[in-house]
């Protein structure tokens, strides 16, 4: 058992400023050791310089990447393992096309990274601090997982969960025959459809819901323009364990009223999910990446209530007036006279007695 | 399967609709007939998000109608952690209790002195503490005090303070854990005690060129010496002995005589205090 204790000095050294860390490192004795040691302590010192950039370029670059209060979009990583099936190649070029603006695709395989393992996510967590992802897509193929995709999320660039599907019965893009002018553009926002009772009672169908939602939505926006809207997601729980999820464009045609009458036709890629393994995030991460600004968190107007005939009504809450005991800038003296009396009857025994005793002190040394 | 009208559950911040009671009665058998069946209940789904998302008030622009979206309801993990709120820094401090506004400065300013309108910071500033000609001295002077030293001195001195100012906010914040974003904490080696300088770093070739040095020392030059593992064996880049050549070319002149004034000259000045000795028996 070691614990830290962490001193630190700032060090004024001319013009650059260095900041002194000192790291005591105590390390108790454990229940091994019979004779009463003294525990070990070691001094560290650390010296770490103040960096700032020296261009605006660069100020501007590291301001993208720094945690803001209300995010912007995630930017999702491809990436392939050891061996790649056809389908699977086709799957993840797929993917990334559909999210031409906000992804990265390494074309290179990765031997080393294995999502589910202790020790093999250190290569994707590196990954994504240097491309600034924090959603991945990990495409791999083996005997016992053929046409394996790992979907995964990660917080702070460490990783938070993890979902393992493998995809059958793909067809790509360019298999569906359909009138190139409806077909969706890039960046356009998605509409989502999620069918079936798994989504809400299966464990890993609602966690593969979360993932997908996540990973196809894009930017959240407080602003949307109604011309837009092109692509329309579905995905159908076919099974406890089998997913449909398909990509629709969209037609609006001329309905009688304001909102006009939705066509979906079948465009994109189309494949089954079937899930295989699935890690939930632990509590307090996901506690703590759940977390919304306070700021951020619209309060509720108290004290204010609408009425038919009176319009906007609030309440006006008078403070008990306390009408004896308020403080006045003088005090009659009738009232000093009342308090000299109260006081001399209250507290006749104590004070009376020990001034008459000073008194006779006084009396008989004097 | 009776059509009900149910109200799905609507993300609209999301754009997304939820159907959690639809149950499949039975699986068509043919894959196309399943996706004709996802899509037809998928339009049915769409239709009501599009039914609330077009009842939304909206404002014309340009390029189309744009409506104003809620927030999604669906609650979705961050992906970086909260920023934390920076502490005020001592200025703002001051000013809040003081009551001091921040009133916003122009870029250029007046100059009574030229008469015409120069910028505040930056080159040919106004009020360029270099540029004073005259100092009018005053009673309070001292006799044997420079005035333009002692201007150049405060104006380090209010530079030095504000730095300090500034240390003490990042130090301030980075307590708290809120630095800003650009300022990042890198490791240094720590400077020998006393200088400033830190420990120069040596390269490999002048590790390699070390033990070629060391070896030299040895009455076979380093020959024979046991090498460590990868240890390559020390560069002799110049030729081991020098012949003149045979034939001389134009313009060298003697180099046979120029050696032998070499060799000569040294001799001579080594022992130049013992030469001159005619006089001596």
């Amino acid at each position: 058992i070691a614990t830290l204790f962490l001193l630190g000095f700032w060090v004024f050294h001319q013009k650059t400023a260095f900041l002194l860390l000192i790291i005591i490192l105590l390390q108790v004795t454990g229940n091994r050791r019979v004779t009463g040691e003294n525990p070990i302590s070691q001094t560290i010192y650390i010296m770490l310089r103040i960096k700032t950039p020296k261009s605006l370029r660069a100020k501007r670059a590291l301001d993208k990447r720094a945690p803001k209060l209300v995010e912007l979009g995630k930017k999702t990583l491809i990436l392939h393992g050891t061996k790649t099936s056809n389908t699977m190649n086709a799957v993840l070029t797929e993917i990334y096309h559909l999210k031409k603006d906000n992804a990265v695709r390494f074309s290179r395989r990765n031997d080393n990274i294995r999502p589910f393992e202790s020790g093999g996510e250190t290569s994707l967590e590196f990954y994504s601090l240097k491309t600034d992802c924090s959603l991945f897509v990990f495409g791999s193929h083996s005997k016992k997982r053929p046409d394996n995709l790992v979907i995964g999320r990660m917080y702070d660039h460490h990783i938070y969960d993890l979902v393992e599907v493998g995809v059958e019965n793909f067809k790509s893009m360019s298999s569906c025959s359909y009138d190139k002018k409806i077909a969706p553009l890039i960046g356009s926002k998605p509409f989502f459809a999620f069918i079936g009772e798994g989504f809400e009672n299966v464990d890993e169908l609602k966690h593969l819901k979360e993932v997908l939602l996540d990973l196809f939505r894009g930017q959240v926006v407080s602003n949307l323009n109604l011309a837009g809207l092109d692509r329309v997601y579905v995905c159908t729980a076919v099974s406890s364990k089998k997913v449909l999820f398909t990509l629709c464009a969209l037609r609006l045609k001329k309905s009688g009223s304001v909102v006009p009458r939705v066509e979906l036709v079948e465009v994109g890629p189309s494949m089954d999910l079937v899930v295989r393994r699935h890690r939930l995030p632990d509590e307090g991460l996901k506690k703590e990446a759940m977390k919304v600004a306070p700021e951020l968190i619209q309060k509720k107007e108290k004290n204010v209530s609408k009425d038919a005939i009176a319009g906007k009504i609030g309440k006006i809450y008078v403070p008990d007036q306390q009408v004896g005991n308020a403080s006045l800038p003088f005090t009659p003296k009738g009232v000093k006279r009342e308090r000299r009396e109260a006081k001399g009857k209250g507290e006749d025994n104590k004070h009376a007695e020990k001034k008459q005793k000073q008194k006779q002190n006084d009396d008989a040394s004097a | 399967m009776g059509e009900e009208h149910q109200q799905y559950s609507i993300d609209l911040g999301n754009l997304a609709a939820f159907d959690p009671y639809h149950q499949f009665s039975s699986i068509p058998d043919s894959r196309e007939d399943l996706v004709k069946e996802c899509i037809a209940h998928g339009t049915k789904l769409i239709q009501s998000v599009a039914d609330a998302l077009f009842n939304l008030p909206s404002t014309e622009d340009a390029s189309g109608p744009v409506v104003a979206l809620p927030p999604p309801s669906t609650k979705l993990p961050r992906e970086k952690p909260l920023p934390k709120p920076k502490p005020p820094t001592k200025w703002e401090v001051f000013a809040k209790k003081k009551g001091i506004q921040n009133k916003k400065k122009d870029k250029l300013v007046f100059d009574e002195q030229t008469g015409s309108w120069k910028r505040r910071h930056g080159y040919d500033r106004v009020n360029d503490d270099n540029d004073v000609p005259i100092i009018e001295a005053k009673m309070t002077d001292e006799p044997g005090v420079d005035p333009f030293a002692k201007r150049r001195s405060e104006k380090k001195q209010r530079v030095e303070k504000q730095e300090k100012n500034r240390l003490h906010n990042l130090k301030e914040a980075s307590k708290v854990g809120a630095l800003p974003s650009h300022v990042q904490l890198a490791a240094t080696a720590l400077p020998i005690t006393g200088t400033q300088t830190a420990p120069r770093k040596v390269s490999k070739d002048e590790l390699q060129n070390v033990a070629g040095m060391a070896a030299t020392s040895t009455a076979s030059g380093g020959k024979f010496d046991k090498k460590l593992a990868g240890e390559k064996p020390p560069k002799h880049d110049k030729k081991y002995r020098k012949f003149l050549p045979v034939v001389e070319g134009s313009g060298m002149g003697s180099l046979e005589r120029q050696q032998t004034d070499k060799i000569l000259n040294k001799l001579m000045a080594k022992n130049s205090n013992e030469i001159f000795n005619v006089g001596k028996n």
